[in-house]
């Protein structure tokens, strides 16, 4: 049977934040609010302690310093990352915990152990979450299933990364307000993207209406079953959105025969000063990074004043912040709604 | 319950009389209450009146009210994993968990390590499964030396030595030239080629069916057409040879289509499906429980509905019991294909694909005749008759005269899938907490009674 710590849909226990975070999927409305109130906070927070930094006065200490003292998480990425595991890190020790970073070649397989026996040799070690990237999808909910500790999935093969889009989320928010009626175009390959997937469930439950968009070889069968539209043109999936989303073109696209070419790619879908000029004023453009510049984003469109692309690297923080904070239990959503 | 097996080899001497069960055979269609006796490890007698007190003097009396008496399944797909992989399973456990299922005749896939492609391997099974006294195995042979899809293995020797069909399983011949010839060679030794049929350039890195499913839940996707396609080049080439094609473990409705198609036009087409494919759709991969009576609900990414080909949508799954009902599939085979911890508890997407099947293949075939959707008679066609007709084996019937190979049925009886209750080696089955309805109590083979469940 699926049990809470099983899934991590622990929506049914008013009041108590799931143990888990393995993705936005199964995600509540209300967990989501609670997320993005606390991460908000500490973005706000975070923000006047640098002030004050750069003003050269006596530093107060920031106020979310001990939410984790004496907890320990670490980061096992068994794909190569920097700016997400760099993310988590700074979020942990900004709230005081411990962090031990872990860089993992190959699967459980290739030691020739079990995912369980992986897992439940660090649990041993008496770590309080573990911070999982993979490369397959599913990895974190097998974990999960292990494990007592806490799981966040920080990625995992083309599923999800629900703390991008929690932070795809924050980032939006304060550059449009409430997402309620709002159009999100996201563009590219939306087939291998877990970012498109996590933000799909997050923003469709934020009450935004979600596009997809990129060539047809690069599209999911069934994707508008998860809630969004389907479009088959740049003109067309970007026709009136208050923001637009492109994804990281991977060199593999080309070997796997799926592009032709990163250069034939971005004259169809490479969202170019000239698309920006047509969108309304208000609109955003994000990328969850790295940018292949000129291919996915012209280097203007990325360094001009739609672009919230460094925006969003401050979000990953606050939000990462709210996520391990909220996990391990160091605040309640009652506290948060305070 | 406990399992008594009782191994032994030879025809069983002396005379048993299973009374007043409810016969069936469909090879004469017979559905009716009768008695059996069993003499010397044969059919003796199959008739209406229970056996009077003379004739049950001498003999072993076994009361069969309100139980099926079957012929025992015949079962065309079978991992038994030795020589190569005894940790997985042995020829031991692998026929024991066929006879506790009614299988008293089965074919070996010969993906062992190495390859049954010669002689030599081949009789070591034929030994073994000797040795272990409880079903008969039966053993098939690589269609290409190590099964690498290139050279054409030794195939006269592999006839001579017993082999009954030609197979890669678990792997297609992807060089179409190569499987022509294949074909041909086989034609000529009368061998028919049972076939895994998977494109795989359209399969590539794929680890379940392509469709919302596999979308949402971020799964590389193995979309029908890579085996519809290989199924359609196949009767192709089976067409230009003239060879007996048998279609292995059909899991799309385009397959059933091409192969009703080629049947109609009279080609020598025989084809195959799992209990698996037409009980589960790739829902189970997401956890979600399946339409199946009382089915708990599973968990995602569940690495035990990881096979190949991949569980399918609904409508592949209804094409498969429509054909099933209709006899465009000819049998009902297992692919038990039993697997340990390290092929399995482990990433979804490096997981081994494959579940054991032996001992739930009855119950879940009982449950298409439940819902209406089969006949009791086509049910215990396609796991008797069927099969046995399909690759011209003998068993599968109750007639005069044949070997007493025979499965008695509580059709009634319910019972939960319990690892420690299975009695193959390995425990990967999707149907591991189920509450299945039909039990095998006797399995006898050549008269002999090789299994018994005691309850009581």
């Amino acid at each position: 049977m699926t049990t809470d710590s099983h899934s991590g849909r622990t929506g049914e226990q008013p009041g108590v934040f799931p143990r888990h975070l393995l993705d936005a999927e199964s995600l509540t409305l209300a967990q989501l609010e609670t997320i993005l109130t606390l991460a908000a906070r500490f973005k706000k927070e975070r923000a006047a302690v640098r002030e004050v930094q750069q003003s050269s006065q006596s530093v107060p200490p920031p106020p979310q310093r001990n939410l984790l003292a004496g907890r320990t998480v670490v980061t096992l990425f068994f794909e190569a990352s920097t700016r997400t595991r760099s993310s988590f890190e700074t979020a942990a020790r900004a709230l005081g915990a411990g962090v031990i970073a872990l860089q993992k070649e190959g699967t459980s397989l290739s030691k020739g152990e079990t995912l369980a026996d992986t897992a439940k040799n660090l649990e041993a070690v008496g770590v309080d979450a573990l911070i999982l990237r993979h490369p397959f999808a599913g990895t974190p909910h097998q974990v999960a299933r292990e494990v007592k500790v806490s799981v966040v999935n920080a990625g995992d093969g083309q599923h999800e990364h629900p703390t991008q889009a929690l932070l795809d989320a924050l980032t939006l928010r304060e550059a449009l307000g409430d997402l309620k009626g709002r159009t999100v175009a996201i563009v590219g390959d939306i087939a291998h993207s877990r970012v498109a997937r996590s933000n799909i469930h997050t923003l469709g439950k934020l009450g935004a209406k979600v596009r997809v968009a990129g060539p047809r070889t690069l599209l999911p069968i069934g994707i508008e079953k998860l809630g969004c539209d389907v479009m088959h043109s740049l003109d067309a999936a970007l026709d009136g959105v208050d923001a637009v989303m492109a994804l990281r073109i991977q060199q593999e696209r080309i070997s796997d025969a799926r592009l032709p070419s990163t250069r034939d790619y971005s004259r169809l879908w490479g969202i170019q000063q000239r698309h920006v000029d047509r969108l309304p004023a208000h609109a955003v453009v994000l990328h969850p990074g790295p940018v292949n510049r000129g291919v996915e984003l012209a280097s203007d469109v990325l360094d001009g004043p739609r672009s919230r692309v460094m925006e969003q690297v401050d979000s990953g923080v606050a939000v990462r912040m709210a996520v391990l904070a909220l996990c391990l239990r160091a605040i309640t959503p009652a506290e948060v709604a305070a | 319950m406990s399992a008594v097996f009782t191994p032994g080899t030879g025809p069983q001497t002396g005379r048993t009389w299973l009374v007043s069960g409810r016969v069936i055979d469909s090879k004469s269609g017979l559905d009716a209450v009768r008695s059996v006796l069993i003499e010397d490890g044969k059919i003796k007698l199959v008739r209406e009146a229970p056996p009077d007190a003379g004739e049950r003097e001498n003999a072993r009396v076994i009361d069969c009210a309100n139980l099926l008496i079957l012929p025992g399944f015949v079962d065309l797909h079978v991992h038994l994993r030795e020589p190569g992989e005894e940790g997985k399973e042995t020829i031991e456990t692998g026929v024991r968990s066929a006879v506790a299922g009614g299988v008293t005749t089965l074919v070996a896939m010969p993906n062992t390590k190495p390859v049954m492609d010669s002689a030599a391997i081949v009789r070591l099974v034929q030994s073994r499964g000797r040795e272990a006294g409880l079903a008969k195995v039966l053993c098939s042979g690589a269609i290409t030396r190590g099964s690498l899809g290139e050279a054409l293995s030794d195939a006269a020797e592999l006839r001579d030595a017993g082999v009954v069909v030609l197979t890669d399983d678990g792997r297609p011949v992807m060089h179409a030239g190569v499987m022509r010839r294949a074909l041909e060679y086989a034609t000529d030794l009368k061998l028919p080629v049972m076939i895994h049929a998977e494109d795989l350039h359209l399969s590539s890195g794929g680890a379940m069916n392509e469709g919302p499913v596999s979308t949402r839940l971020g799964l590389p996707g193995v979309p029908a057409a890579a085996e519809v396609a290989m199924v359609q080049r196949d009767i192709l080439l089976a067409e230009l040879t003239g060879a007996h094609l048998h279609v292995a473990h059909v899991s799309a409705a385009g397959s059933v289509r091409a192969i009703r198609d080629a049947k109609a036009r009279g080609l020598k087409i025989t084809a195959e499906a799992t209990p698996h494919h037409f009980t589960l759709t790739d829902e189970a991969v997401a956890g979600v429980p399946s339409g199946y009576p009382n089915a708990p609900a599973g968990i995602p990414y569940d690495t035990f509905a990881k096979m190949s080909p991949p569980l399918r949508g609904e409508s592949d799954r209804q094409a498969i019991v429509g054909a099933l009902a209709d006899g465009v599939i000819d049998a009902i085979a297992t692919d038990h294909a039993p697997h340990g911890p390290l092929d399995k508890q482990v990433e979804f997407g490096c997981a081994m694909n494959g579940i054991t099947g032996l001992e739930t293949s009855l119950a879940l075939t009982l449950s298409l005749v439940r819902t209406g959707e089969l006949s009791l008679l086509a049910a215990v066609d396609r796991l008797t008759y069927g099969p046995a007709r399909a690759l011209h084996l003998p068993g599968g019937t109750l007639s005069v005269g044949v070997a007493a190979d025979v499965t008695v049925v509580d059709p009634e009886r319910v019972w939960k899938v319990d690892s420690k209750l299975l009695h193959s080696k390995s425990k990967n089955s999707p149907f591991l907490g189920w509450s299945l309805k039909g039990k095998v109590l006797r399995t006898f083979v050549d008269g002999r009674e090789v299994y018994r469940l005691e309850d009581r």
